[in-house]
């Protein structure tokens, strides 16, 4: 078993975390593998920033992303410089309001952005939504993990906030795999 | 009990110098080791430690070498240019026999270069970038885990040998994060004190003097000029400067297979990889997806001081491959202990050679 997970949106909206938090749910909580990196330059910062998970039940060897299975892109100019060139089979999450463009890959639209706005108030959690989604849709780390490495991260006395955000993630990917 | 922990290349070098026991860090921030003294900054005031920013690397190395001269086990990390500024004030520790850390974690140069990729370009300069015959260790690790593990040695091989230690990392390795354990202790071995009676700069069969710790009662003059067994400068004596620094040399030199850390795959192979740092992880995996294709490995975990007999161990050697992400800085160190070809892999700007490209050397083979 080996996952590639490729992050990508703008500086800010945690991109890198949400790479650090899945990362952290399959090494620490799924007692897996993982390797996470990112594209450390300038351009992270408000421009299109990328940030990689790999998940394996091996060690793992060559750290680099090279064909990633799973994307999850959160900005058009992310989908633009990240997300063009997907493997076939893989699977690609997008912010249905914030990308415009659809890949050649099998995707969802997750309105995680939105979500976080209207349903919780809080568009900084976005990002946690996004990564509920992700688990619910691919299954790359369990619901446990990835709620242990949720809170694990956040500061403190927004536990509720983010664990919230988690589970309309979950809900929202639910619905996705109903309905494909 | 160990535990186990997802945590980032800097953060684990920063862990790892606490458990060996570093309670100074003297350092001026800069991309990509700055999480190094952050980590550093958050932690040691908690511990009975010291945490001081200076107002430069030049300061910075100079702390570090004082501070050392109190007992402390004392550190500093940079990059590129801040490693530069530090040529000078290493050489002060390397004649001074000054135990210190030095974490470079390695950037694109020269000068300012790419400040947020990763580069292997400074492994000639931690050998010979500061003037004068002398000679050092410098560790280089390829994983989160040997981060911690290599950074905690650092110390034990600083003290023992009473020199500068570097830590020639690199911002792949800095900036990944990966699963680590963290031990339950690492092994401390301190440096030797100077018994009393004794020259502190006369070397013990080691070719190591014993360590007149200030504010322990000695009398000790320390200085950069040459100096005689008692640390009296004495700059004009030929034969004086030339057995201070030949065994300066020599008490790191005669160590080198003692010193010497790595791992060694297939050794009757006929073609053999010989990497240090983040190009260790693109062979292994080349050779996971591929085995049995007659491929040794020899993965070097300490580069300097070069253990070149492990190149002999090879006895069925016809071709050493090298790949590194400069021009081929270790690989002209390999071809200088062998008459077998040695193929250089050079790689720049910043990213990781990828498994396909030495695969397809592999295949190129006769």
């Amino acid at each position: 078993m080996r996952h590639e997970i490729r992050f990508s949106g703008f500086g800010g909206q945690g991109i890198i975390l949400s790479a650090v938090i899945l990362g952290r749910a399959a090494a620490l909580y799924d007692r897996n593998y993982a390797v996470q990196t990112q594209v450390y330059g300038p351009e992270a910062r408000g421009g299109a920033s990328m940030s990689a998970v790999i998940i394996s039940d091996e060690p793992i060897l060559y750290p680099e992303v090279t064909d990633p299975g799973i994307y999850v892109i959160m900005s058009q100019q992310g989908f633009e410089k990240y997300g063009t060139r997907p493997a076939p089979a893989a699977v690609m999450l997008i912010d249905a309001d914030l990308v415009h463009s659809r890949p050649s890959c099998t995707f969802h639209e997750i309105r995680s952005t939105t979500e976080a706005k209207t349903a919780l108030g809080r568009v900084i959690v976005a990002n946690i939504v996004m990564l509920g989604a992700l688990v619910a849709v691919t299954g790359v780390v369990s619901t446990t993990a990835i709620e242990k490495a949720v809170l694990d991260s956040v500061p403190k006395g927004t536990e509720e906030l983010n664990m919230k955000a988690l589970r309309r993630g979950f809900e929202l990917g639910d619905k996705e795999v109903d309905t494909r | 009990m160990s535990k186990i922990e997802f945590m980032q290349g800097n953060t684990a070098c920063a862990e790892g110098a606490l458990a060996a026991g570093c309670r100074f860090f003297g350092g001026y921030p800069i991309t990509p080791s700055t999480e190094i003294a952050e980590h550093m900054a958050r932690r040691l005031p908690k511990t009975d430690g010291v945490f001081v920013q200076m107002e430069d690397e030049i300061a910075s190395i100079a702390a570090v070498i004082g501070a050392s001269w109190t007992g402390a086990r004392a550190m500093t990390a940079t990059s590129g240019p801040g490693f530069s500024l530090m040529m000078e004030n290493i050489g002060y520790a390397v004649i001074t026999e000054t135990p210190c850390v030095i974490v470079n974690i390695q950037r694109g140069g020269p000068s300012t270069g790419q400040p947020t990729m990763g580069a292997q370009g400074d492994m000639l300069q931690c050998r010979f970038g500061s003037h004068g015959d002398y000679s050092t260790i410098a560790l280089s690790p390829s994983s989160v885990q040997e981060m911690y593990d290599l950074t905690a040695k650092a110390f034990n091989l600083a003290d023992r040998f009473r020199v500068p230690v570097f830590v020639m990392s690199d911002e792949v390795t800095g900036h990944m994060r990966e699963r680590i354990t963290i031990p339950d202790r690492v092994e401390i071995v301190s440096r030797r004190p100077l018994e009393k009676g004794t020259l502190p700069f006369r070397g013990g069969d080691d070719g190591v003097p014993g360590f007149p710790e200030f504010g322990m009662g000695y009398g000790v003059h320390v200085t950069g000029l040459t100096h005689d067994e008692r640390g009296y400068p004495e700059a004009t004596d030929p034969h004086i400067h030339a057995a201070l620094v030949q065994r300066l040399v020599s008490k790191v030199e005669s160590a080198r297979h003692d010193i010497a850390d790595y791992e060694m795959v297939n050794p009757d192979a006929e073609t053999v990889f010989v990497t240090y740092g983040p190009p260790t992880r693109t062979v292994k995996q080349v050779m996971h997806d591929h085995p049995g294709e007659g491929v040794g490995h020899l993965h070097l975990r300490i580069v300097w001081p070069f253990p070149e007999r492990l190149l002999r161990l090879f006895t069925n050697a016809k071709t050493f491959i090298v790949p590194e992400m400069n021009m081929g800085q270790i690989a002209r160190e390999v071809e200088r202990h062998t008459d077998l070809p040695v193929i250089s892999v050079p790689k720049l700007g910043g990213e990781l050679h990828t498994p396909g490209e030495l695969q397809k050397l592999l295949e190129a083979r006769p």
